[in-house]
């Protein structure tokens, strides 16, 4: 997939300048030349009129208005958005609904943004996504209140909130206020080959202590026990607060959301850095991961040269081309840190991700948000998941698909996972504190450049910069 | 007739200089003015405030260690660049000691003149890619052939140690640039009449001697271009840095063109983004500016 993955593409210089001309071009039809300003002028936002509002147009939308919907042309592609769209045109037939597709959704849609003529829906995913503390505190976004108190396509019993898993409107709330729908459900947890531990007698390890003699086996048996995506070390962050969260119970991730000073320096996140740590100590890491992308390594994975890798169930999706027939790719939960570890070894990291928009100047609103009731229905969720083999947020959707071996392993540990299922979203409130700060201090952790007491430290005190930094605007949670 | 030439002129240089003003300098223009505004880049609103955005530029340590990676770059590769260039181009012009008289390049410079020049050919997005996957720890072409070699112990994490990786990415800007500094002081040795060559060769001049007494002093001109050129490119850097490392390891390759990238689309922070691009428009000019200074010398006339 694509939220998590940074390096999906690459930015040329050429790309920058266009940006520039294009900024310039829009500068220059704002007004005289050297008067005017890369501002623009904000204005020419005729909204569509909007239909009446009725219980089977709960949200009023204009049979006629058209609708334009921009997706993150990333893992899944968008082939299954085209599906999605056909699905409101069915409802809709009098309305034109124009779709297009990019991997670079910040410098197609910036300027748009400025100028007040963004498109209805966007799929604001991928490496370059737009900054989401910048849209939200910016007032770029709608609140999908109105769509989430709406009775869903199926039962008009039951809202579309009513129909959403569990926790799966946190990434998208801030302050209380849901601005952004995340569509997918993600597991995040350590992936092995099902075929591999089988062939050669091995358990996956309840608790850390087996993990680590279970590593000292495999590195016996002449294979590196795990390998991470050394380019972007913040993968291994997720174990490591996993781990700290089953130990110390998931509060101590709120106070890592809300910025509370000295979070990161809890007792737990220390103790499962010491754990993980441990891997680079004793040599169970694949030699040269640190120097590897999220493609190599996961590909040495793939090929049976490493056993574990931590990462979330975009995986079987990203890999489908280099996973040899029969891997059987299966996901499980951290290994407990200790006996006493306050959630069991079930609990595991599930969030919500591939975040929806609808812009608040866009000139369909409520065109935008029925789209997003759509692609919310059982039929919109069950068509994705069958195209793209990833779960949606959507209870029960998958029911009665046959899924792939990776996908059906991550719906079996989030099932038992179940209400003990826990999730941060500091990387979405600051995204640099995870991408630029965590992930440093994440490298040099597992390469022994620090030691996990420098470790939490050094995440300390970029969480600190962020508190400090008032240009950046806080969340909290609960 | 002379009105009608002036008005011939202007009808060729009216339109360009219209485009220029109007996708050059009057996005630089804006910047500045954007520079003191807290603009975020997703709505039409911006509060003024003043010098802010200068006074955090000073105090951003990111922005201070983009820039010490840029000060190396600006050290280092230009006069690594510039030697090889230097070296290259008199090998290939007048190296050739084969034969009795005559001063000509070494066996093959035809070729060699053609290899060199690959890289300027390749867009820089290709040449990061290229390098990227050379530099990969398993799968990758160098540690490959180390190992092939039998030389498996100098294998590398190339991009991921961080004590290397910079130098890393260093050693692609010269291997990118390099090439077409072969072909223009090949060209500018061409300018240099043979008999002086000749001359110094029947006194005994070696190659080195030729190179530093005869070639570079009469190629000054061009070598001074180079350095301007190449200070410029140093101060960039953004291109080859973000596809190949991203910045990383943990901001260890970091160059102000790409803190100033990921501020502005990463950080949503266009304003402060801007004052750091009125930063780096001031160190361009002085360091080309000073590089002009420093490298003046009395011209040798032919």
């Amino acid at each position: 997939m694509s939220a998590p993955s940074a390096s999906d593409s690459s930015v040329s210089r050429r790309d920058l300048l266009q940006r520039a001309t294009a900024a310039g071009v829009l500068a220059a039809t704002g007004g005289g030349v050297l008067s005017a300003c890369a501002m623009g002028g904000g204005g020419g936002n005729d909204k569509a009129a909007g239909g009446a509002k009725n219980s089977a147009n709960p949200l009023g939308v204009s049979e006629s208005a058209p609708l334009e919907v921009v997706i993150f042309n990333g893992g899944f592609g968008e082939e299954y958005a085209k599906a999605h769209e056909a699905m409101y045109k069915e409802r809709y037939p009098k309305a034109e609904v124009k779709h297009s597709a990019t991997i670079e959704i910040s410098k197609t849609l910036q300027p748009r943004f400025v100028d007040g003529s963004p498109p209805d829906v966007v799929n604001n995913s991928g490496g370059n996504q737009i900054d989401f503390n910048g849209l939200v505190s910016q007032g770029a976004l709608s609140d999908l209140a109105p769509l989430l108190d709406a009775p869903s396509l199926d039962d008009p019993k039951k809202t579309v909130r009513q129909t959403l898993l569990p926790g799966a409107l946190l990434p998208g709330t801030y302050d209380g206020k849901t601005m952004a729908l995340n569509y997918t459900y993600t597991a995040y947890g350590i992936w092995y080959s099902g075929k591999l531990l089988a062939d050669r007698g091995w358990q996956y390890p309840k608790t850390w202590d087996e993990m680590i003699a279970l590593c000292r086996q495999i590195k016996a048996a002449g294979l590196a026990p795990w390998t991470y995506q050394g380019k972007h070390p913040r993968y291994m962050s997720w174990p490591i607060l996993s781990a700290a969260a089953k130990l110390a119970g998931p509060d101590i991730l709120v106070a890592i959301d809300n910025l509370e000073p000295n979070a990161w320096k809890h007792d737990a996140i220390k103790t499962a850095a010491e754990a993980y740590y441990q891997l680079a100590v004793d040599g169970y890491i694949l030699p040269g991961s640190e120097g590897m992308d999220h493609i190599q390594s996961q590909t040495e994975w793939c090929r049976g040269n490493a056993v574990f890798i931590s990462c979330g169930s975009w995986l079987e999706n990203e890999q489908k081309a280099v996973a040899p027939a029969g891997f059987q790719m299966a996901v499980a939960p951290t290994p407990s840190l200790t006996k006493g570890d306050k959630l069991p070894f079930e609990a595991m990291r599930g969030t919500s991700g591939e975040p929806f928009i609808v812009p608040s100047k866009a000139k369909n609103v409520p065109g935008g948000l029925e789209y997003l009731r759509v692609m919310l229905s059982r039929k919109g969720a069950a068509d994705f998941t069958k195209r793209v083999s990833s779960l949606t947020a959507v209870q029960g959707a998958e029911e009665g698909l046959t899924l792939p071996p990776g996908l059906q392993s991550a719906t079996k540990v989030m099932k038992a996972s179940g209400d003990k299922t826990f999730n941060w979203v500091y990387n979405s409130y600051y995204r640099k504190l995870e991408r630029t700060l965590v992930d440093a201090a994440c490298g040099d952790l597992m390469t022994k450049r620090i030691n996990p007491a420098q470790f939490v430290e050094q995440c300390q005190r970029g969480a600190d910069e962020i508190a400090r930094d008032s240009s950046i605007k806080k969340y909290k949670r609960t | 007739m002379r009105h009608g030439k002036r008005l011939f002129i202007a009808t060729f240089l009216v339109p360009p200089l219209v485009l220029y003003a109007l996708f050059v300098v009057s996005p630089y223009v804006q910047v500045f003015q954007l520079a003191t505004t807290d603009w975020g880049g997703l709505s039409p609103e911006a509060h003024f405030v003043g010098v802010d955005n200068l006074r955090r530029l000073f105090a951003d340590h990111y922005v201070w260690n983009a820039l010490r990676n840029n000060a190396i770059l600006l050290v280092v590769m230009p006069v690594v660049t510039i030697v090889l260039g230097l070296f290259f181009a008199s090998m290939l012009m007048v190296g050739g000691r084969r034969g009795r008289a005559g001063v000509r390049g070494v066996r093959g410079s035809a070729v060699y003149r053609l290899v060199y020049f690959f890289p300027q050919v390749l867009s820089v997005a290709i040449i990061g890619v290229l390098w990227k996957e050379m530099y990969a720890p398993n799968s990758g072409l160098i540690n490959g052939a180390l190992r092939a070699v039998g030389l498996g112990s100098l294998a590398h994490p190339w991009l991921g140690d961080p004590n290397l990786a910079f130098w890393c990415v260093l050693a692609v800007m010269v291997w990118s640039n390099v090439g077409f500094y072969v072909v223009l002081f090949g060209a500018g040795m061409q300018s240099i009449p043979r008999d002086i060559y000749e001359a110094a060769l029947l006194d005994g001049a070696g190659r080195a001697a030729t190179l530093a007494r005869i070639t570079l002093p009469l190629l000054w001109d061009t070598v001074q271009v180079a350095w301007v050129y190449l200070a410029i490119v140093a101060l960039d850097g953004f291109a080859l840095v973000q596809i190949i490392t991203e910045g990383g390891p943990g901001l260890r390759t970091d160059v102000i063109g790409l803190r100033l990238y990921s501020t502005a689309f990463g950080e949503a922070k266009f304003g402060y983004a801007s004052a750091i691009g009125v930063a780096m428009l001031f160190l361009t000019l002085s360091v080309a500016v000073l590089a002009l200074r420093l490298t003046k010398r009395d011209r040798v006339e032919l």
